[in-house]
C-alpha cells in the first residue's frame, strides 16, 4: 500500500497551509417562485487537512447539495464557502476552474466516457492539468489502475467492464491527479463490501501520507470505523457532528 | 489515426474517438456532408457553365466597342438598332471601323430525328474579319457565295458522324427556314443554355433566311478603334454622339461582363443555380448541426463530468470543432469524387462546359469546414452557462 505515495510522481507535491473547507452560514434554495424550496439551512462546517469526513443522513437531507456547493459544481447563493483559502461565493468561472483542478470527484454514477478506454478515461484526470508527455502519463495511470485491481482491464471500454470495475476506473480518474480534496458521493454503492472498504482505506492512507482531505457521503455502516469524523444531516441542517 | 491526432492536438482526440465509437452514425454524417458537397459542387458547376457559355460568343469576337439597343441585356435580346447608328459611329474621331451584326434564332432539323436551335450571326464577310477571332475570321471568306454557312461543330445533339459526312463532302446542303443552305465549313464555339450551337452566314444570306428582317435594322454594331486611340475616350465620344434613348455604347469587355451579371443574377436560370448553392449550404449546415448537436446532447453527462474535473468551455468547443473538421474532410473526399464524375456525365449529355476550376475545391472545402465549425459552435452553447451539477 505504501506504493500509493508514488502518485505524486506525476505532479509536484503541494504543501497546503490553507484550510481545506470552511463553510459558514450557507443556505441554498432550488426552484423559483411558488416552487422555491430551501434545501440547506445555516450550514457551518470546518474540515481540517488530511481528515476523512463522512456525511450521513436520510435521503433528501441535502448531502449531495452540500457536496456540490463545496466542490464548485454549483453557484453559492447565500453564505460563505471557502475552499483551500478561496471564497467561492461570487467567484469567477476562471477561479472555479482553477479550484476544480485541485479536487477529485467520485460521483454516485461513474460517468465514464463510453468512447474512451479505462486508461484514456484516467488520462483525462491528468490532462486537465495541461499538455502531458505521452511517456509520463502511462505509468501513472497504470499504477493507479493496478492499485484498484484493474491491471488486466487497462484497455477495456466501459461497455466491457462490470459496474464495480467502472466505478473503480472513475475512482482512479479522480485520484490520478493527486487532488488536495476528494469529494465522494456514495462511492462504494456499486462496489462489493471488500473492494468498497479497500477504496476507503486507500483514501484514508492518502490522508495520512499526503494530507489529502476526503469528504464522503455514504450509507454504508461497515466503513464508518475508518472515518475521522461523522457529520449527520437532516432536513437541510447539520444535526450531529462527532469525532471518532 | 488516434496516435497521430493525439500528437497533433496535444490531447486525447475525444472527438475522433466519439465519432468512430458510433460507426453507423459516422457513416450517415459523412454521407450527409458528402451529399451537401455534391449539391454545392453541382450548382457551382452549372453556374460556372452558365457563365462560361455566356462568354463563348464574346470570345469568338475581337472588337473594342459594342453598340446595342438600349434595352439589350444580352446578345440575343433587345430591340433592333437603326443602322444609322453605325454611320454616326464611323464619324466619331478615333473610330477605325464599324460593322452591323444581325442576330437571330433558328430551329433546324439536321436529320429526320434531330432538332437543334441555333444562334445565327449575319455578318459582311468582306469587312467582318477584323472583328472576329482568328479561326472565324479566316473562314469568313467562304461565306462570299450566297446561301453558305459555317456551323459550330460543338453544336449539341449533332452526332460526330454528321460532321464526318460534312468533312468528306457527302452531305452539304440542308433545309433551313425553307431555304437550302450549304454548310461549307465548321468553327468551334460551344453550346449554351439558350441555344445548342452557332451558325455564321453572310448578311445577305441572313436576310434571305429571315425575310422579316431588314438590312437597315441590325442587332448590334461592332466598333474597332484606331490603334493609338484611347478606348475610354472613344467610348465616351460614342456615348456622346449616339442618342442614349435607343442606343447603349459599352467597351466590349464591359458589355460581356454586364451580360454575364445580368444572366446570372436576373435571369431565372442564373438565379436558380445561385439559389441552389445557398440551398446546398443550408442543407449542409442543417445536417452537420443535427449530427453535432445530437452528439453533444448524447455526451452531456460526460462533458459535465469533465467540466467538474476542471475542463474549460473551450475544451468542449475544441472537441466539437475536431468533430466538425473530421466530418468536413471525410465528407469532402467522396463529395468531390462523385461531383467530378457527375461533371463528366452532365458535360457529355448536355454539351455544357461543366469543369472543376482550380479554385472551386479549396473554396468548397473551407466553406464546409466553416459551416461545420459554425454548426459546432451553436451546438455547444447549451453547455456554456450550466452548473456541472445540473447536467449529470
Ligand atoms: N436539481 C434540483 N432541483 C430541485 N430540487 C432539488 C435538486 N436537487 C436536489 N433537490 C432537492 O433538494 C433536497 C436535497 O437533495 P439532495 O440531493 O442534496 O439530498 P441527498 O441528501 O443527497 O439525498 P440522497 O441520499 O437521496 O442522495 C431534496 O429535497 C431534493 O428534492
Ligand atoms: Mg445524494
Amino acid at each position: 500500500m505504501d506504493a500509493i505515495v508514488d502518485l505524486g510522481a506525476t505532479r509536484a507535491h503541494r504543501v497546503d497551509p490553507e484550510l481545506p473547507i470552511l463553510v459558514s452560514g450557507l443556505n441554498h434554495w432550488f426552484g423559483t417562485g411558488e416552487a422555491r424550496k430551501q434545501a440547506l439551512f445555516d450550514i457551518d462546517l470546518t474540515i481540517d487537512r488530511g481528515q476523512l469526513v463522512i456525511l450521513m443522513g436520510p435521503s433528501g437531507s441535502g448531502k449531495t447539495t452540500l457536496l456540490t456547493l463545496i466542490g464548485c459544481l454549483r453557484d453559492v447563493q447565500a453564505g460563505s464557502v471557502s475552499l483551500l483559502g478561496q471564497e467561492l461565493n461570487d467567484a469567477s468561472e476562471a477561479v472555479l476552474v482553477r479550484q476544480r483542478r485541485r479536487l477529485g470527484f467520485i460521483f454516485q454514477l461513474h460517468n465514464l466516457h463510453e468512447s474512451l478506454t479505462a486508461m484514456q478515461n484516467v488520462r483525462m484526470g491528468l490532462e486537465v492539468h495541461g499538455k502531458i508527455a505521452s511517456s509520463s502519463w502511462r505509468p501513472a495511470a497504470e499504477h493507479i489502475l493496478s492499485l484498484l485491481g484493474l491491471e488486466d482491464r487497462l484497455d477495456y471500454l466501459p461497455a466491457n467492464l462490470s459496474g464495480g470495475q467502472k466505478q473503480r476506473v472513475a475512482i482512479a480518474r479522480a485520484l490520478v491527479g493527486n487532488p488536495d480534496i476528494v469529494f465522494a458521493d456514495e462511492p462504494t454503492a456499486a462496489l462489493d463490501a471488500e473492494s468498497g472498504r479497500h477504496v476507503v482505506e486507500m483514501l484514508k492512507l492518502l490522508g495520512r501520507e499526503r494530507g489529502t482531505t476526503t469528504l464522503m457521503v455514504t450509507h454504508d455502516n461497515r466503513i464508518l470505523d475508518l472515518a475521522d469524523r461523522i457529520v449527520q444531516m437532516q432536513d437541510g441542517r447539520i444535526v450531529e457532528d462527532q469525532m471518532t | 489515426m488516434t496516435a497521430m491526432l493525439t500528437r497533433l492536438l496535444g490531447r486525447l482526440p475525444i472527438g475522433w474517438l466519439q465519432l468512430v465509437h458510433k460507426k453507423s452514425r459516422l457513416a450517415a454524417a459523412i454521407a450527409g456532408v458528402a451529399f451537401a458537397n455534391i449539391l454545392i459542387f453541382m450548382q457551382l458547376g452549372f453556374l460556372g457553365a452558365l457563365m462560361e457559355s455566356i462568354m463563348l460568343p464574346y470570345r469568338a469576337m475581337d472588337a473594342d466597342v459594342l453598340v446595342s439597343a438600349s434595352d439589350a441585356n444580352t446578345l440575343s435580346d433587345g430591340s433592333n438598332l437603326p443602322r444609322q447608328r453605325m454611320f454616326q459611329a464611323l464619324a466619331v474621331s478615333g473610330v477605325e471601323d464599324a460593322i452591323p451584326v444581325y442576330f437571330a434564332k433558328l430551329d433546324w432539323e439536321p436529320a429526320a430525328d434531330a432538332s437543334v436551335s441555333l444562334h445565327v450571326f449575319g455578318i459582311d464577310p468582306n469587312r467582318a474579319p477584323a472583328f472576329w477571332a482568328t479561326e472565324i475570321a479566316e473562314k469568313l471568306n467562304r461565306l462570299r457565295l450566297p446561301d453558305t454557312a459555317l456551323l459550330d461543330r460543338k453544336t449539341r445533339n449533332i452526332s460526330p458522324a454528321f460532321f464526318d459526312d460534312l468533312a468528306s463532302g457527302k452531305a452539304r446542303s440542308f433545309e433551313m427556314n425553307n431555304k437550302t443552305i450549304d454548310i461549307v465549313d465548321t468553327v468551334s464555339i460551344g453550346a449554351g443554355f439558350e441555344a445548342d450551337g452557332y451558325l455564321f452566314v453572310s448578311d445577305q444570306t441572313f436576310l434571305r433566311l429571315f425575310p422579316s428582317r431588314v438590312s437597315g435594322a441590325p442587332n448590334h454594331v461592332l466598333v474597332n478603334i484606331e490603334p493609338l486611340a484611347d478606348r475610354d475616350t472613344v467610348v465616351a465620344a460614342l456615348q456622346n454622339a449616339l442618342p442614349a434613348s435607343d442606343t447603349i455604347v459599352r467597351a466590349f469587355d464591359d458589355a460581356a461582363e454586364a451580360d454575364r451579371t445580368y444572366q446570372t443574377t436576373e435571369r431565372p436560370v442564373g438565379v436558380v443555380f445561385g439559389f441552389g448553392v445557398i440551398i446546398g449550404v443550408l442543407v449542409g449546415i442543417i445536417i452537420v448541426y443535427q449530427v453535432l448537436s445530437t452528439d453533444v446532447a448524447d455526451h452531456l453527462k460526460e462533458y459535465a463530468t469533465f467540466k467538474a474535473i476542471g475542463y474549460r468551455q473551450r475544451y468542449f468547443l475544441g472537441i466539437v470543432f475536431e468533430e466538425a473538421a473530421i466530418l468536413a474532410v471525410f465528407g469532402f473526399v467522396p463529395g468531390i469524387l462523385i461531383a467530378l464524375g457527375l461533371y463528366q456525365v452532365v458535360s457529355a449529355v448536355t454539351g455544357l462546359p461543366l469543369v472543376m476550376v482550380a479554385e472551386r475545391p479549396p473554396a468548397v472545402l473551407f466553406g464546409t469546414i466553416a459551416m461545420c465549425v459554425f454548426s459546432g459552435a451553436i451546438a455547444t452553447r447549451r453547455l456554456a452557462g450550466a452548473d456541472p451539477a445540473d447536467l449529470f
